[in-house]
């Protein structure tokens, strides 16, 4: 077996593993944990991939910010009874049950009728799609427009959180 | 390709120690600079002026029982300090401590990760300090822990933003994330005398970038973590024993690697002035580079502890302030000023 992959096996069985027991962890801070290791072991999947900034930008926004924050808000709302937070309401995971299934049957289906040119079979324009001057360039040429509209969407966003705080405060 | 691996073992092997003596260095240091700057001696029993004092007291860590608080979450309580000290003493891996240098007839490259994202790297590891903090402070499953800990999650979060816009500035004047490159940009010289370090090209991104660094290694005037007249000890209030110790020995590493990357983003690196006319040979100018950016190091180290011994420490909320309301729109305005000049350049 290569190192690559073996690192490639080894971080599949540590993103599944960790994400299997963020669902099944009673604990909301032990959850985000594990949710935690599955982001550096994604992380560690784009970097097998040649995607380094991806793979960086991955730890540095999820696992170093984002997560950082739903540890402040678990962490802060202290909660002491896990079982309040274990609903009983059916219909939910029923509603849940079924995309899973359905999301399992479209894998299935890819995973059957594989189309040839998935992406590892691409994998020399790989090595310089990822790199960070090739992203920069992409993301202020062809995908400008979009780019745009997702900051704006984003500044909407900041706007209504200071709007939602500062109603408080009056 | 063996080559390779074993060059990099040997740089590896060759940081930690420098850093574990170096932490001993500081840390004795650190003592001696605060008892001379309020009136007392400080340690100077244990061997010549108390140099060996911290072997001492790491000797009393080791022997301490290692107390973990009944209800504490054990194993979380265990992993807390773990975090701590590999985020602290990875994130160098990417500084370069001197240019090229030639070794047993191949050239090797004085850095122990050559990561074309560099700047990304030591970003996003960085970032993962905090969880070391939070974590202590969650684990330890008593109240003045906690605050500690969602205090430090609340400032590393303010002061990562200013950190990496003041970084942006530096990145658009040498236009790479290559720590080396960018140490190399810095190697030319303004209007022939002044050397092109980023401190004369980006003053402003120099002193928001320093700032954040004091936030982001928890030293006075930012260590609410752990403010002692308010919580205890902050995170740490329920260590002990050699636990308590690997969060001091992260405290100091992180100190070094914030001086290093503050060198190497700002001051030049491993570049000493006109060094190049000395007309020494390849391998000792290579010697003399690693030693300048020892003796850079060292200087931003010890304006780390004067700091620390100078100005009291900030309230919550004037922290909260300084952050959000000072640094961050100083630090934007940087980013667009130094893309006005670009443009006009």
């Amino acid at each position: 077996m290569t190192l690559q992959s073996f690192l490639f096996y080894l971080l599949a069985v540590i993103s599944v593993g960790s994400a299997l027991l963020m669902v099944t962890r009673r604990n909301p801070v032990i959850a985000a944990l594990y949710l935690i290791l599955n982001f550096f072991a994604l992380g560690g999947l784009y970097l097998t991939l040649h995607a380094q900034f991806i793979a960086f930008i991955q730890i540095l926004v999820y696992a170093g910010a984002i997560m950082v924050l739903f540890l402040f808000v678990i962490m802060l709302l202290n909660l002491g009874d896990v079982k309040q937070l274990t609903e009983r309401v059916s219909y939910k995971k029923i509603i849940a049950a079924g995309l899973s299934f359905a999301l399992l049957m479209e894998m299935l289906y890819i995973f059957v009728y594989a189309p040839s040119d998935l992406p590892t079979s691409r994998f020399e324009q790989a090595a310089t799609i990822g790199t960070v001057e090739y992203i920069g360039k992409q993301l202020y040429t062809t995908f400008l427009f979009p780019f745009e509209v997702a900051s704006v969407l984003l500044l909407a966003a900041i706007v209504g959180a200071v709007i939602l705080a500062k109603r408080r405060l009056n | 390709m063996d080559n390779v691996y074993l060059v990099s073992v040997v740089k590896f092997v060759m940081y930690v120690a420098i850093v574990l003596i170096s932490v001993i260095l500081i840390g004795w240091l650190e003592r001696r600079i605060s008892a001379f700057m309020q009136n007392r001696t400080g340690p100077n029993r244990v061997g010549p002026f108390g140099l060996l004092q911290i072997l001492i007291d790491v000797v009393k860590l080791l022997l301490k029982e290692d107390i973990v608080p009944k209800s504490a979450n054990k194993r979380i309580h265990d992993l807390a300090p773990i975090i701590s000290i590999a985020v602290a003493l990875s994130t160098f891996a990417v500084v370069p401590f001197g240019n090229t240098i030639e070794m047993f007839g191949s050239e090797v490259k004085l850095m122990i990760a050559d990561v074309n994202v560099g700047i990304l790297y030591m970003l996003s590891i960085t970032s993962l300090g905090v969880y070391g903090l939070t974590l202590a402070g969650w684990a330890s499953n008593n109240k003045y822990s906690l605050l500690g800990g969602l205090r430090s999650s609340a400032q590393m979060i303010s002061y990562e933003l200013s950190m990496g816009l003041s970084i942006i500035g530096v990145l658009m004047v040498s236009g790479t994330l290559r720590l080396d490159q960018i140490v190399l940009h810095q190697t030319s010289y303004l209007g022939g005398w002044l050397p092109a370090w980023n401190i004369f090209l980006q003053p402003v991104a120099f002193i928001t970038f320093a700032v954040a660094a004091f936030a982001e290694t928890n030293r006075l005037p930012f260590d609410l973590p752990e403010a002692e007249p308010e919580l205890v000890a902050g995170y740490h209030t329920e260590y002990t024993g050699l636990k308590f110790g690997l969060f001091m020995l992260a405290e100091y590493s992180n100190v070094i690697t914030a001086s290093a990357v503050i060198v190497t983003l700002f001051l030049g690196g491993w570049h000493l002035p006109y060094a190049e006319y000395l007309g020494l040979s390849p391998f000792g100018l290579s010697i003399l580079q690693i030693l300048t950016f020892c003796v850079k190091v060292a200087l931003v180290i010890l304006f780390f502890i004067v700091v620390r011994w100078t100005i009291p420490r900030f309230r919550y909320d004037q922290l909260m302030n300084l952050g959000w309301k000072v640094m961050l729109p100083v630090a934007i305005a940087n980013v667009l000023v130094t893309g006005l000049v670009l443009l006009v350049i």
